[in-house]
């Protein structure tokens, strides 16, 4: 990691808006074989808040796209840039039952590339690229992003009905 | 992940295990387009039953695939999806592109 990349780093740890506390927090460099790792911190996450299989793949496929989206678009291949990302639960009331949902925050120090509105191909053509967002979108409740300062923020979000009991549910909606 | 071909008849097939993802999927595309770019050849098989996952470049290797087999007008057969792979190309709208078999003994007598 460069000296600027480390300097960047530690003013992504010092932001007071993620400075609350999260269930996972993982800290990686822009380094395409680290994607597996990412995936393999978050199956048993989502297992444990009760995330059924299928809405445990969804997760875990839009966060591994959206990191190689970082990866590619803002970091632009670079290999040793700082990530971040942080997982939380949450939970809302629909018609009276509540709901268990997770929230997931990506942050980067690259370009100010909103990686939502990536050109993403339509669906109609038949070549390859360009599925990166459309994976995303599929597959969660919520993406956004946001610029903050000189980092860039992806949120996700998505909402489940649990299929046991996971870890409590006893926290309120920290967004 | 791991990549093997073997050749059965005038079809080869490539047993691909691991996860597929932006680290490898160049691995993935170079190896389906030397295989059919390969003489004599008139399908080649992905066996994809050792694939947990894929990813969106994973997915354009295939579409790569697809596309080349359909200009060198051969045969691109998949057989053997796991549940995440089978959810990407649905999602993604190519699951009806591909020719989808659930195993071998399948995806051969197609």
């Amino acid at each position: 990691m460069t000296p600027v990349a480390a300097k960047q780093l530690r003013g992504m740890k010092k932001s007071p808006k993620i400075a609350r506390a999260f269930l996972l927090k993982l800290e990686l460099r822009s380094h395409p074989t680290l994607l597996c790792v990412i995936r393999g911190a978050l199956e048993p996450l989502m297992d444990m808040l009760g995330f059924s299989a299928e809405h445990t793949r969804a997760i875990i496929r839009a966060v591994d796209e959206a990191v190689a989206n970082i990866m590619r678009h803002s970091y632009h291949g670079r290999l040793d840039q700082p990530i971040e990302v942080y997982c939380n639960r949450l939970q809302r009331s629909t018609n009276g039952e509540a709901e268990q949902g997770v929230e997931i925050l990506l942050f980067d120090c690259g370009a100010a590339v909103d990686t939502t509105k990536i050109p993403a191909r339509s669906l109609d053509e038949i070549r390859p690229g360009g599925l990166g967002l459309h994976i995303i979108r599929g597959s969660m409740d919520t993406v956004q992003y946001k610029r903050a300062g000189r980092l860039n923020r992806l949120r996700l979000v998505k909402y489940a009905h649990p299929s046991k009991g996971g870890c409590g549910s006893s926290e309120e909606n920290p967004s | 992940m791991k990549i093997s071909s073997r050749k059965l008849d005038k079809a080869t097939i490539l047993d691909v295990s691991g996860n597929i993802d932006m680290s490898n999927s160049p691995e993935v595309r170079k190896a389906l387009l030397h295989e059919i770019r390969e003489k004599g050849v008139t399908r080649v098989v992905l066996n994809l039953t050792g694939v947990a996952y894929i990813d969106s470049s994973g997915v354009a290797s295939l579409v790569e695939g697809l596309k080349a087999s359909r200009e060198s007008g051969l045969r691109f057969v998949l057989f053997g999806l796991n549940d995440s792979p089978r959810e990407v190309l649905k999602i993604s709208r190519l699951l009806k592109l591909f020719e989808v078999y659930d195993d071998e003994t399948q995806a051969m007598a197609s």
